[in-house]
This record gives C-alpha cells, structure tokens and sequence, in this order.
C-alpha cells in the first residue's frame, strides 16, 4: 500500500467528514430567534376569550402590549389544532393563577385557527385561566418571527423579549423565568432560546 | 309564438344598437390599463422577494412556492410592504430581523457565507485538475510501458536473429 497516497485521500476527506458529521448532530428545523434581548414587537388585538377571573378580560376588549409596560408579559401562541399546546395548557393556567397577584400579565394568541374552534378547545381543556386574543392574518406571529405552535414569549418589564421557548414550556421553568424577571427586571440579561423539542 | 319572436328580435337589436351599449369614456380604458400595469410590475416584485424566502414550516420551499397558510400570509405582507414603498432589500431585512438570516433561502453574499459561493467552483476546478493529472500520469505511464514492450521485442528479436543458425 501506498500509505503517502492513503494519508493524503484522509486529509482531503477528513474535513467533509466532520462537516457531513456536525450537521447530523443539528435540528434543521431549529431556528435561533433574533428577538431575545430586543424589544418585543408591539401589538394591540381583540380579546376573543376572556379568561376567568382575576385575569379576565371582556371579549371584544384590546390588549395592546404598550399598557402593559412595568409588567412582564407572558405571550403564548396557540391553536385548537395544536396537540402539543394540550401539553402545555393546564401549566400555563397554573402559572398565570400563581402569578394573579404580581405584576404578570398572561395572553393567549390564537394562531391560524378560527374563534369558535378556539373557544370550543377552551371549553374542552375546563378553562383557560387568562384571555386570549385574536391575530388576524398572523401578523403578529410574522413580527415575533414564530414557526410554530407553541411558542411563549417572556417580555420584562420594560417591553424587551427576555426569554422565546419554542414546544410546551413547563410550568416550573416558566416560574423560574418570572421569577428572575421579577427580581431583577432591570438588570436581566437576556436568555438564550431553548433547544426546539420539535 | 310570435310575440316570443318579437321580444327576441328587439332584444337583440336593442342590445346590438349603440345607444344600448354605451362605449366607456377614454379615461375610463386608460386607467384600469395603468392599474393591470401596476399590479403586475407589484405582483412580480412579490414574486421574485417570495421565491427567495424560506417557508418556516416545510422543507426547502419558498414561500412563493409552498401553499401553507402561514406562507400565502408571508407573502401577503411582503406584498403590503411592497406596495407601501419599502424595497426588496427592506422587505428582506424585515424578515431577516424576525427570523434570523436562517429564513433566506439562498445565505447573503458575505463573510463566511461566501465560502457556499466558492466552494463548488473550487472543488470542481480541483477535481477537474485532479482527473487531469491522473489520466496524465496513466497516459505516460501506458507510453512508457509501450516503448518498453516495444524495446524489449526489439532485443527479442535481434537475439532471436543471433541464435539463429546461418
């Protein structure tokens, strides 16, 4: 055997190897949001389902996110034809119930989906804790950079997109994040995306 | 019978004659034209922006190409945006700071992206040199081996005369 041959056909292989190699070990459909550390992008729309109370809001009502600066803001995107958000759905309304009395303020969106099939899959899941509103066209969604559903989006205190998860986000790492929001909105700084769990 | 004839006949005169059909003021032609012109030069713009954007939630299609709802909205509003004066490159950024540079479909043309521009013409400009040296290499080696054989008949032979009896 020629082994000079041999070692240089290994060095020219060896870089497309490791490549070949490191793109089998990432998720193509993992996207790392520009938005974290940014100001979230503004919105105002329609309550189609007002939650319950202390959270409830009348339907019909605009929840736009410049009333809510001083507060952190929790803004979940969500679908009835979504299997993951059943996931994620009681957690959420746990936390927000939690969190009733500080200065959080929880938002359904409902994405690509149509109210009465929203307000049925409510009824189905026994209740959503807090109000969800409507985005039509997905407007909203486009401005958040959104893929998919579920996405929630932690914004501080001072309207800047602190924290994106993408797939169900479970209720003890979601009170981890406002509880460090709330400790220090100031001086947060900002969180990276979380691996896609799709 | 003829009643029915009658109104038929009218009808038809009364649709063919000029006063029935009124020909549209000259305005009215110019404007519409103007506007199909419009439309069309906007929807080719959409076009061309939308094929270069990534649909979020299917494999390597564009938003032009991909029929899923939330493509058809991306384009929507590539298309408002357009329409509102923003140029492509605005309309690029835009989605580039929501999604991340991952949403283009083809990377921008800088920094270490270049090496995706460069890389197949310089791998195949090397394998090209590749092939030819190779093919060289057995070229003289099939030559020298032939004039070698050749040679070697030639000795064969002049010995095979020298052993040969008078």
């Amino acid at each position: 055997m020629n082994w000079r041959r041999a070692a240089l056909a290994a060095a020219a292989a060896a870089p497309v190897i490791a490549l070949l190699a490191w793109g089998m070990t990432r998720d193509p459909k993992e996207i790392v949001s520009p938005l974290p550390g940014r100001n979230a992008p503004e919105f105002a729309l329609g309550v189609f389902a007002p939650g319950e109370p202390p959270l409830a809001r009348k339907v019909g009502d605009t929840i736009a996110l410049a009333s809510m600066r001083g507060k952190i803001v929790v803004f979940n995107f969500w679908a009835s034809w979504c299997l993951e958000c059943r996931v994620e759905h009681k957690d959420l309304s746990f936390v927000a119930q939690q969190n009733a009395s500080k200065s959080v303020q929880f938002v359904g969106v409902l994405y690509n989906d149509v109210p009465s099939a929203g307000l049925e899959w409510i009824g189905k899941m026994g209740g959503q804790a807090y109000p969800s509103v409507l985005d039509q066209g997905a407007r909203t969604a486009i401005d958040y950079g959104l893929y998919g559903v579920p996405e929630t989006f932690v914004i501080d205190a001072s309207g800047r997109v602190a924290y994106k998860h993408t797939g169900p986000i479970p209720a003890a790492l979601l009170q981890a994040k406002i509880d460090s929001l709330l400790a220090a909105p100031a001086v947060q700084s900002p969180a990276v995306q979380s691996p896609a769990s799709r | 019978m003829i009643a029915l004839v009658t109104v038929v006949v009218a009808a038809t005169l009364a649709l063919a004659s000029p006063q029935a059909v009124t020909p549209p003021p000259v305005s009215a032609i110019v404007v519409p034209t103007q506007r199909s012109t419009a439309d069309s030069i906007l929807e080719a713009r959409t076009t061309e922006v939308a094929k270069g954007l990534r649909c979020p939630i299917c494999q390597g299609l564009s938003i032009q190409d991909s029929p899923s709802e939330i493509s058809q909205q991306m384009r929507a509003l590539v298309k408002e945006q357009l329409r509102a004066g923003k140029s492509p490159d605005d309309v690029r950024a835009y989605f580039v700071s929501k999604y991340s540079e991952w949403i283009l479909l083809a990377p921008e043309a800088k920094g270490f992206n270049l090496v995706a521009y460069f890389a197949p013409a310089l791998l195949f400009l090397g394998g090209l040199g590749t092939i030819a040296l190779v093919v060289r290499r057995w070229t003289a080696a099939g030559e020298s081996a032939g004039e070698s054989a050749v040679a070697q008949g030639a000795v064969a032979a002049d010995a095979g005369q020298s052993t040969q009896p008078d």
